[in-house]
C-alpha cells in the first residue's frame, strides 16, 4: 500500500477533487448583477428576524399583497440567526434578495461593496428621520432605507409614582429631577431606575451632556470630559443604590425588571410595549421623553434595522421595487399597527401620534435621536466597552472611556 | 509491508521473468480493487475533511470578507496579517486571544480531572457485584449525556440565577450566594483578596503574555465559568463511566484475590492493581476530555455569550463572533488554527506522560 507510485495517485486524486471542489465553490461568486431596468419575473426571496408571530404574520402579508400586485412571486424566510444565516448566503453566493439588515451589519456589507446602494432610485429616500439616514450611511452615502424606528424612553411604573406622592408635574425634565425621583422610588426591594449595561443603554447619556461618540469630523471621540461627566453622573446613582443594571436585579434585560416592578423606572426603547402586553399586563405605566442634560441637551438613541439589497441580486429591479412597496406610507402605518413599530418616514409623524397617542414621546424624540454606534469590525470593541461599562459601579469613567476610545479607534483606522 | 518492494527487487535478479510479472499483475489487480472499494471513504474524507480544511487554511491568511467564495479572484493573500493580529500587535484581538485563551485554561484544568476522577468513582460504584439495581444507577449517571445540551443550560441558568435554587439552598445554610453570571473576578483574585493581597506584586502586574500581565492570567476562573464547568462534568461524566465500565469488567478477580491474599487493603489495590491496568481507557478518556474541553462552544453560545467581561470566552466562541459578527473570516479562521495548535501540543504533551509512567509502553496501540 505505502509505495511511491500509489502515494502519487493519492496525491492526484486529492488535487482533482480539490480543484473540483474549488470549481464549485467558486460558481457562485459571480459578480454579475442583473440591475436591468424592467423587473422580471423570477422570484424574490426576503429573509427577516421576526420578534414574534404578529411580526411574521405581518411581514408574510406584506409579500403576498407584494405578489398579487406585481405578479412576482417572494418566498418569505424568518430566520432563527439572522446575523447568522445572511453570513451564510453572501458566503454561499445566494445572499437573500431583501433582508432585514442591523447597523453593525450594514457597516461590514458595505465596507465590502456586497450592498447595492438603491436608496437614489426611489422617491422617498429623502422622507426618513436623519438619525435613521444617518444610521445606514456609510461614507456619507446613504445606501440602505431604514424599515422603522425605535427611541430610547423613561418608562415609569404608574402604581411606584402615586405611592411615592409624586404627581404628573415632577416627571424629570434634568438630570437633577432624575436623580430626586429615583431616589424617593427606590425602597428596599425595589430600584428607582434601570437602564440596560451597554452602550446602546448608556450613550444617551453622553449626548445629553453636550459629548458624542463619533465627532462631526468621523472620528471616534468617546474620551471627552463631557462624556466621562456624564458616565461619573451615572456612577454616581449607582453608589446611591438608586439605579441598578438588568443583571443586579436578576434580569435579562430593563424591560423585565421594569415589568417584574423590581424597578420603578426604566430607561428602554419602545419594544418593551410589546412585552409588557404579553407578559405583564397588569402594570400600568406610562412614557415620557428622557430628561435632558445640565445644558438642557436633549438626546436619545435610535434603533432601527433597514431593507438590504445584495449586489449580486437576480432580480435587482424587482428587489428595488419590493422595497419601495414595503417603504410605502400605508404599508408602514399596517407594520405599525401589527406589531408597534414606530414608521420610518417622518411624514407619518402626527398620524401615528393620533393612533397611539400612549406613545407619541417616541416620535418627538426622533428629530433629536443620535444613530447608536455603528463602525465596520466594531463586535470586539464594542463587547469590550459593554463588559467594561457592566462594571461602572466599582470603575473608573475615564478609564473606560480611554480604553473603549482607543480600541474604537483602532477598528476605525481599520476601515478605508 | 514495508519489506515487499526489497524482495521484490530480489525476485527480479534471481527467478524467472514469467512468475514475477503475474505476480505483479494480480498485485496491481489487487490493488486497484482496493482502491475501488475504499473510494468512497477517501472521496468522503476528502470533500469533508481535507477541502474544508485547507479552504480554512488559505482563508487564515487572506482577506476574504465573507462575500462569496473564498477562491474568487477579488480575495487576496495577506501572509500572516491575521496570526500577527493575534499573537505578535498589542490591540484588542489579542487581548481578546489571550482572555479565551485564560478562561479555556482554567476550564480545562478544572474539567479534565475532575470529570475523570468523578466518572472512574461512578464506574467502580457500579461495578460492584455487591450494589443493588446497578443498572437503574447506570442509566441515571448517563442520562445527563444524552440530554440535549441546550435544554440542560437553560436549566442551569435557572439554577444559577441571583434568586435560583442554588442561591435559596446557600440562603438556608446562612451563605449569600453570589452573583453567578454576573461577577467578572476571578476566583483566585478572591481568595488573594480574602488573604488581604489586593494589590498585583509588581513584578507579576509589569510583565506578561499576549498583551495580558502575569496577574491577569493568574485571575482563574470566575463564578460563571464555575457554572459552566460544573455543567461539563456533570454532563460528560456519564459518557466517560461507559468507557471505564468494560475495562474494569475486564480485570480479571483472580488479580483481586491475589492481592487480597498478599493482604492488600483496598486503597492499594486500586492504586497498584485497577488503576495501572486501566492506563489505556484513562488515555483514551484525558486524550477525549481535553480534545471536547479545549473547543467548548455551546455552553457559552447559550448561557454567557462570553460575558461577564469576557471571562467565559473561549476561542471557539471567539472564532465564530468575529468570523459571523465582524465578518473578519481570516482573523476567526486563524483563531481556529491556534486553538488546533494548542490541542494538538496539549495530547503530545500528555500522550508523553502517560507513557513515561508505563516505562516505555506505547498507549497508542493499547488502545
Amino acid at each position: 500500500m505505502r509505495t511511491p507510485k500509489s502515494r502519487i495517485a493519492t496525491a492526484g486524486i486529492a488535487a482533482g477533487l480539490l480543484l473540483l471542489a474549488a470549481a464549485c465553490s467558486s460558481g457562485g461568486s459571480a459578480t454579475t448583477t442583473a440591475a436591468s431596468g424592467k423587473p422580471s419575473k423570477t422570484p424574490l426571496t426576503l429573509m427577516f428576524g421576526s420578534s414574534g408571530t404578529a411580526e411574521t404574520k405581518a411581514v408574510q402579508a406584506a409579500a403576498s399583497a407584494f405578489t398579487a400586485h406585481s405578479g412576482i412571486k417572494v418566498k418569505v424566510i424568518a430566520a432563527s440567526n439572522l446575523t447568522q444565516q445572511l453570513a451564510q448566503g453572501f458566503a454561499g453566493g445566494a445572499p437573500p434578495d431583501v433582508f432585514y439588515l442591523d447597523p453593525g451589519s450594514f457597516q461590514n456589507y458595505a465596507k465590502q461593496n456586497a450592498l447595492e446602494a438603491y436608496p437614489g432610485q426611489l422617491a422617498n429616500s429623502g422622507g426618513f428621520y436623519p438619525a435613521l439616514r444617518a444610521s445606514f450611511s456609510y461614507q456619507g452615502k446613504f445606501e440602505c432605507e431604514p424599515k422603522d424606528a425605535s427611541t430610547l424612553a423613561l418608562y415609569i411604573n404608574s402604581r411606584d409614582w402615586k405611592q411615592a406622592g409624586l404627581t404628573k408635574s415632577d416627571i424629570p425634565a434634568n438630570w437633577n429631577q432624575l436623580k430626586a425621583v429615583a431616589a424617593k422610588l427606590t425602597t428596599g426591594g425595589r430600584a428607582g431606575l434601570v437602564l440596560d449595561q451597554s452602550h446602546s443603554g448608556i450613550d444617551e447619556f453622553l449626548y445629553q451632556n453636550g459629548g458624542t461618540v463619533i465627532g462631526s469630523n468621523g472620528k471616534v471621540a468617546l474620551s471627552s470630559p463631557q462624556n466621562v461627566q456624564a458616565l461619573t453622573y451615572l456612577k454616581g446613582l449607582m453608589t446611591q443604590g438608586i439605579m441598578k443594571f438588568p443583571s443586579q436585579l436578576d434580569s435579562g434585560w430593563s424591560g423585565q425588571a421594569f415589568g417584574e416592578n423590581k424597578a420603578a423606572m426604566a430607561i428602554v426603547g419602545n419594544w418593551v410595549v410589546g412585552a409588557m402586553q404579553s407578559d405583564y399586563p397588569k402594570i400600568k405605566y406610562q412614557a415620557a421623553a428622557l430628561p435632558a442634560g445640565p445644558t438642557g441637551t436633549k438626546a436619545t438613541l435610535a434603533f432601527t434595522n433597514c431593507w438590504g439589497i445584495p449586489a449580486t441580486s437576480k432580480n435587482m429591479a424587482g428587489a428595488i421595487s419590493f422595497v419601495r412597496f414595503l417603504t410605502t406610507p400605508q404599508q408602514q402605518m399596517a407594520f405599525a399597527k401589527a406589531f408597534g413599530v414606530i414608521p420610518s418616514l417622518s411624514s407619518l409623524q402626527s398620524q401615528w401620534q393620533q393612533q397611539f397617542p400612549a406613545l407619541a414621546v417616541h416620535t418627538q424624540e426622533l428629530p433629536y435621536a443620535h444613530p447608536d454606534i455603528a463602525l465596520p469590525g466594531d463586535t470586539q470593541a464594542l463587547a469590550a466597552f459593554d463588559s467594561a461599562l457592566a462594571q461602572l459601579k466599582s470603575a473608573n469613567p475615564a478609564a473606560i472611556l480611554k480604553n473603549a476610545q482607543r480600541n474604537l479607534q483602532a477598528v476605525d483606522t481599520q476601515a478605508p | 509491508m514495508t519489506t515487499r518492494t526489497p524482495l521484490l527487487a530480489a525476485q527480479r535478479r534471481g527467478a524467472p521473468a514469467r512468475a514475477p510479472r503475474r505476480g505483479h499483475r494480480a498485485r496491481r489487480r489487487e490493488a486497484a480493487a482496493g482502491w475501488l472499494f475504499s473510494a468512497p471513504a477517501i472521496v468522503m474524507l476528502i470533500v469533508f475533511l481535507a477541502v474544508p480544511i485547507g479552504m480554512a487554511a488559505w482563508v487564515s491568511i487572506s482577506d476574504w470578507g465573507g462575500i462569496g467564495s473564498p477562491l474568487s479572484a477579488g480575495v487576496r493573500a495577506v501572509g500572516l496579517t491575521n496570526y500577527r493580529a493575534l499573537l505578535t500587535e498589542p490591540g484588542l484581538p489579542q487581548q481578546d486571544l489571550a482572555l479565551s485563551l485564560r478562561d479555556n485554561l482554567y476550564y480545562v484544568l478544572l474539567v479534565v480531572p475532575l470529570q475523570t476522577t468523578l466518572a472512574l468513582f461512578l464506574a467502580i460504584v457500579v461495578s460492584r457485584r455487591a450494589l443493588r439495581g446497578r443498572g437503574f444507577f447506570r442509566t441515571a449517571f448517563y442520562f445527563p449525556s444524552v440530554t440535549s445540551s441546550v435544554a440542560i443550560s437553560i436549566v442551569f441558568l435557572f439554577l444559577f440565577a441571583n434568586g435560583g435554587v442554588v442561591n435559596g439552598l446557600l440562603g438556608y445554610v446562612g451563605v449569600r450566594g453570589p452573583n453567578w453570571f454576573s461577577d467578572p473576578s476571578g476566583v483566585l483574585h478572591l481568595i488573594l483578596r480574602a488573604a488581604g493581597v489586593s494589590r498585583p506584586p509588581h513584578l507579576l502586574a509589569a510583565h506578561g503574555l499576549l498583551g495580558m500581565s502575569w496577574w491577569g492570567w493568574l485571575a482563574g476562573p470566575s463564578m460563571a465559568m464555575l457554572t459552566l464547568v460544573v455543567l461539563a462534568v456533570w454532563t460528560t461524566a456519564g459518557i466517560f463511566m461507559l468507557l471505564f465500565l468494560p475495562a474494569l469488567y475486564n480485570i480479571s478477580g483472580d488479580i483481586e484475590e491475589a492481592a487480597l491474599v498478599d493482604g492488600a487493603g483496598a486503597w492499594t489495590r486500586f492504586r497498584r492493581i485497577t488503576l495501572p491496568l486501566l492506563r489505556p481507557v484513562l488515555f483514551l478518556v484525558l486524550t477525549l476530555g481535553l480534545i471536547g474541553t479545549w473547543q467548548v462552544f455551546d455552553q457559552v453560545f447559550l448561557i454567557t455569550q462570553g460575558n461577564p467581561a469576557g471571562t467565559t470566552l473561549t476561542p471557539a466562541y471567539l472564532a465564530y463572533q468575529v468570523s459571523f459578527g465582524n465578518e473578519q473570516w481570516g482573523q476567526g479562521a486563524a483563531i481556529a488554527f491556534i486553538l488546533f495548535a494548542i490541542i494538538l501540543a496539549f495530547t503530545i504533551l500528555q500522550r508523553l506522560l502517560v507513557r513515561e509512567r508505563g516505562g516505555g509502553a506505547n498507549p497508542w496501540s493499547q488502545t
